[in-house]
């Protein structure tokens, strides 16, 4: 193993122990705290893999914005802050058995596939440099329709959040949570 | 660097979102879970286009687009998720049987977004009726 590999597997082994945590932890704040671990491990990740321009855009639009948004999802929906029982479906050993045999099926892939194929590291290769040289020479239209697909996408966040569009907002009482 | 490190924890975080997609109740971790498998593609996007050397750059450039689309998806989906909520008081994927092929127990409710409120009045009312 070279010290790339170790620096690697350890950020691996934070990365998806986190969002293992993500997945069975109790208490819904802390899903999106350990959330901003895992993809923050794999922003280390991307830097060990020398992709460093799209290592800081994952720090800078996932654990900047996502998880904000997720959090501010949190606190929009009155979730509850402790510990919640209720957070788990009732078909959990199936989506255990189902989530443990996509896992075998793709590591034993991928392990057999890729048993002796190396790859040299050298820096350079994600840098702002390059990476901007090829989206705006030769991505530049993928780039231009994302540009529309966010505005389209931010319209419709709008429209669909705003609540005078169907008529007056009426102050809502909380019976029906009360009933849960 | 061996290849298949990349690769195998992208498979094992791709198979901890399949878990939170299925095993998760509340309609903001399954959101989480989908981020995370959004992730673990990322990661392989990456590790292949450094392995390939390509001069196109084209995995870290579609890692970035995939990025974007994750970030719109995740603001259309709490946009969604809010407007469930404020609909029916709960975002539990596991009630919002409303197009179930069987009698679902939740109530109907009215189409589009002018039956919202009404819709809600009526969820409080005791769940009788369908909101017209």
């Amino acid at each position: 193993m070279t010290g790339q590999e170790i620096v690697f597997t350890l950020l691996g082994v934070v990365a998806v122990g986190s969002a293992v945590l993500v997945v069975t932890t109790r208490q819904l704040v802390h899903a999106a705290l350990w959330l901003v671990v895992s993809l923050g491990a794999l922003a280390g990740g991307y830097l060990v893999l020398t992709a460093e321009f799209v290592a800081w855009v994952q720090v800078l639009i996932y654990v900047g914005a996502v998880v904000v948004l997720l959090l501010f999802g949190i606190m929009l929906t009155r979730a509850p802050i402790g510990r919640a029982a209720d957070l788990d479906s009732g078909n959990r050993w199936a989506a255990l058995a189902v989530a443990l045999a996509t896992a075998g099926v793709l590591v034993s892939v991928v392990v057999i596939g890729f048993r002796d194929a190396s790859m040299p590291l050298r820096a350079g290769g994600g840098s702002a440099d390059a990476l901007g040289a090829a989206v705006f020479r030769t991505w530049v239209l993928p780039f231009e329709v994302l540009s529309v697909l966010l505005l389209a996408a931010l319209v419709g966040a709008i429209v669909l959040s705003r609540s005078d569009v169907g008529g007056p907002k009426e102050k809502e009482p909380t019976k029906k949570r009360g009933e849960r | 660097m061996h290849v298949a490190y990349p690769a195998v924890v992208a498979a094992l975080l791709f198979s901890v979102g399949v878990y939170g997609v299925l095993a998760r109740r509340n309609a903001i971790l399954v959101l989480m879970s989908v981020e995370l498998m959004l992730n673990a593609v990322n990661l392989n996007l990456v590790a292949f286009d450094v392995w390939w050397r390509d001069r196109l750059h084209g995995g870290q450039v579609l890692t970035l687009f995939t990025i974007v689309i994750a970030a719109a998806e995740v603001g259309l989906g709490l946009a969604i998720v809010l407007l469930v909520y404020r609909n029916r008081r709960m975002i539990d994927v596991d009630r919002l049987r409303t197009l179930s092929e069987d009698a679902a127990p939740a109530p109907e409710v009215g189409d589009g977004d002018a039956g919202g409120v009404r819709a809600a009045a009526a969820v409080r009312a005791g769940g009788k009726g369908a909101a017209t």
